[in-house]
C-alpha cells in the first residue's frame, strides 16, 4: 500500500519536474496560436526551428562555445595536474600555506570579481576574445583538490618502481599518475563541460560580438522581449541550444551523476 | 649522505615551486589581485571627467547604507537564500528516498529529477517564462480552469522574487539529490532489519535513523545552497531584470547593473567586499566547524 503511494508521489513529482521542458517541446513543434491554446491534435511543424534558425549565428554560437568548453578544459587539465602533483607527492616549505590561499579561491567565486576581473581582461588585450572567457576557470582550485586527492591515493611503490626504471619526476607524472587518475579527470571533464557550456554572467560581460558569444547570451539576447520573438520561436531556440548536453546526458547518465558526486563529495 | 638528502630536498623545492606556479600565477591575476583590487577601489571615489578619483575611505559604504534599493535587494537576497536553501533540500531530500525506494518507473522518476542540472539557467528560465506569460502562460490557463483571474507573475512586485525562487528551487534541488542519494547507498541494509525487528514505522526509522545519518550530507549542501543564492542570478535576466521596481533584484545583479549599466565600479566594489566578506565567514564556519563536526565516519 505504502509502495504504491510512493510510486504515485515520486511519478506525480517526476512529472512535474520534467514539464517545463514537455511545454517547451510541445511548443516548439507547434504554432504559436496552437501552442498557447492547447489545441491537442494540432499538426507538428518545424517551422519554430526554422524561424529561430535564420534569426541569430546559431552556428558560430555553437562553435564558440564547443571551442570555449574546449580551451577551458584543456587549461584546467594542465594547470591542475601540476599543480595537484605539487600538492600530492612533492614535500617543500612553504607547501602548507600557498594550499591554504588555493583553497580560499573555493570562496572567492569568479562571478563575484566580475568588475576587476574584467579590468584584468581587458588590461591583457583579452576583452571581447575566447581565451578571455576562459582563463578566469583555468587555475581551478576546485579541480586542484580533485586531482590532489586523485593522486595522493597513488600507492608510492609505483613511483618508486617508475623512477627505479629511470623514470625522472614528469615522467612518472605522465605515465604513472595521469593514467591512473583517469576517472577523476573523466568526471572533472563533465562537470566542467557543464559548467562552461551553461555559464552567462561572465561570458556576457567579456564578449561583445557574435565572434565570441557563447550559446547562452546568444539566446538570451534572441529571446528578448524587445526582439518580439514569441514562445514557440524561443522554445524552439532553447531546445536546439541545450539539445547537445541534454543528448548527452541522457545517453550517458550514470557517468553524469557519478561525475557530479565524485566532483562534490572529496 | 647528508649532501644528497639535501639535494633532494631542493630538488624537491624547485620542482614544486615550478609545477605550481602556472596555477598560482592565473590565480594571482585572477583571484587574489583582483580581491585587493577590489577593496582599493572601493575606498576611492569614482573617476569622471569632471572630478578625478580621490581617497573616500568609507564613503562608499555609508552611501550603500543610506541607499533603500541597496537594503531591498539584501532583504531579497535574504528571502531568496532562506526559502531556496530550506525547500530545495527538504525536496532533494524526498526525490532522493523515493529514487532510492524500490518503486517501479525508478529510472524515469531520477531522469526527471536530475534534468533542470544539466541545462543553462538561461535555458531555464527561457522554459519557465512560457509559465509566468500572462493570460498565453501554461499557469494562467490552468488557473483560468478554475475561474481565476490572470496573473502576472514576473510583472508585479508581491510575486515577481517567489518566481524566481521557484525557477532556482527547480534547477537546484535535483542537483542536491545525487548527494544524498549516494549516501542513502551507504546506510547499511542491517540498519533497517534491526528497525524492522524492533517494530518501529517507516517514519521512526527515517527520522531517528535515516536523518542523522545524513547530516553531514545536509551541512554539505547547506555550503552549496548557500553558495548558489548568491550566485545563481542568471534567470533574472530573462524573467524580470531585477524588476518590478527592484522587487525581484538581488546583490550580485545589482552589482552586475552598478558596474555595468550605471558604470559605477566604486560602489559595484563595495558590494562586492561585503558578499566577499559573507562568504568568507561562510569559508571559515565550513573549514573550522562543519569539517571537523561532521566527518566522523
Amino acid at each position: 500500500m505504502s509502495n504504491r503511494m510512493d510510486t504515485i508521489g515520486a511519478v506525480l513529482l517526476a512529472v512535474i519536474w520534467i514539464s517545463p521542458l514537455l511545454f517547451a517541446v510541445w511548443a516548439a513543434f507547434h504554432s504559436t496560436s496552437d501552442a498557447v491554446n492547447f489545441t491537442l491534435l494540432s499538426p507538428w511543424t518545424l517551422d519554430n526551428f526554422r524561424t529561430a534558425w535564420a534569426g541569430a549565428p546559431w552556428l558560430k554560437y555553437f562553435l564558440n562555445t564547443f571551442t570555449l568548453v574546449t580551451i577551458v578544459l584543456t587549461g584546467q587539465f594542465i594547470l591542475t595536474t601540476l599543480a595537484g602533483f605539487a600538492f600530492a607527492k612533492l614535500d617543500f616549505p612553504g607547501k602548507d600555506f600557498v594550499f591554504i590561499l588555493v583553497l580560499m579561491q573555493l570562496f572567492i567565486l569568479p562571478e563575484v570579481l566580475i568588475v576587476e576581473n574584467y579590468a584584468m581582461v581587458s588590461r591583457l588585450g583579452l576583452f571581447d576574445t575566447i581565451l578571455g572567457v576562459g582563463m578566469p576557470y583555468m587555475a581551478s582550485a576546485f579541480g586542484i583538490f580533485l586531482m590532489r586527492q586523485a593522486f595522493k591515493s597513488v600507492p608510492i611503490e609505483l613511483h618508486e618502481a617508475a623512477r627505479i626504471e629511470g623514470c625522472g619526476l614528469l615522467g612518472i607524472l605522465w605515465r604513472v599518475y595521469v593514467p591512473l587518475a583517469k576517472p577523476t579527470y573523466l568526471a572533472y571533464a563533465l562537470v566542467s563541460v557543464s559548467t562552461h557550456w551553461n555559464n552567462f554572467l561572465w561570458p556576457l560581460i567579456v564578449t561583445n560580438s557574435p565572434d565570441t558569444r557563447p550559446l547562452t547570451v546568444g539566446l538570451s539576447i534572441f529571446g528578448a522581449p524587445e526582439n518580439g520573438v514569441d514562445i514557440s520561436v524561443i522554445s524552439a531556440a532553447t531546445l536546439m541550444s541545450v539539445a547537445p548536453l541534454l543528448i548527452a546526458f541522457l545517453l550517458f547518465q550514470r557517468q553524469f551523476v557519478q561525475a557530479f558526486l565524485r566532483a562534490g563529495i572529496k | 649522505m647528508n649532501s644528497h638528502v639535501n639535494l633532494e630536498r631542493r630538488r624537491q623545492a624547485i620542482y614544486g615551486w615550478l609545477l605550481l606556479s602556472p596555477a598560482l600565477i592565473l590565480l594571482s591575476i585572477f583571484a587574489f589581485y583582483p580581491s585587493i583590487a577590489t577593496l582599493w577601489s572601493s575606498l576611492f571615489s569614482r573617476n569622471t571627467r569632471r572630478r578625478p578619483s580621490e581617497f573616500v575611505g568609507g564613503e562608499n559604504y555609508s552611501d550603500l547604507f543610506a541607499d533603500p534599493t541597496f537594503w531591498l535587494v539584501v532583504k531579497n537576497n535574504l528571502l531568496y537564500a532562506g526559502v531556496t536553501i530550506p525547500v530545495s533540500i527538504a525536496i532533494a531530500l524526498a526525490m532522493a528516498l523515493w529514487a532510492n525506494s524500490k518503486i517501479s518507473a525508478r529510472g524515469f522518476v531520477r531522469t526527471a529529477y536530475f534534468t533542470p542540472t544539466v541545462l543553462p539557467m538561461i535555458a531555464a528560465a527561457n522554459l519557465w517564462l512560457f509559465f509566468y506569460t500572462p493570460g498565453l502562460g501554461v499557469l494562467d490557463q490552468i488557473g483560468s480552469l478554475f475561474g481565476l483571474p490572470s496573473v502576472n507573475w514576473l510583472g508585479q512586485p508581491e510575486t515577481a522574487l517567489w518566481a524566481i525562487i521557484i525557477v532556482t528551487v527547480w534547477k537546484e534541488a535535483g542537483f542536491f539529490m545525487i548527494f544524498y542519494l549516494a549516501a542513502l547507498q551507504t546506510i547499511p541494509e542491517d540498519l533497517k532489519e534491526a528497525a524492522d525487528i524492533e517494530g518501529a514505522s517507516r517514519w521512526t526509522y527515517t527520522r531517528r535513523i535515516v536523518l542523522p545519518l545524513l547530516m553531514p550530507t545536509t551541512l554539505f549542501i547547506m555550503v552549496n545552497a548557500l553558495i548558489n543564492s548568491v550566485k545563481l542570478i542568471d534567470h533574472l535576466f530573462i524573467l524580470t531584470k531585477g524588476g518590478p521596481s527592484d522587487a525581484s533584484k538581488l546583490i550580485l545583479y545589482y552589482i552586475w547593473e552598478m558596474a555595468f549599466a550605471f558604470f559605477d565600479a566604486p560602489h559595484a566594489a563595495a558590494m562586492t567586499i561585503m558578499v566577499l566578506l559573507v562568504l568568507g565567514i561562510v569559508a571559515a564556519i565550513q573549514f573550522f566547524y562543519i569539517d571537523k563536526r561532521t566527518h566522523y565516519q
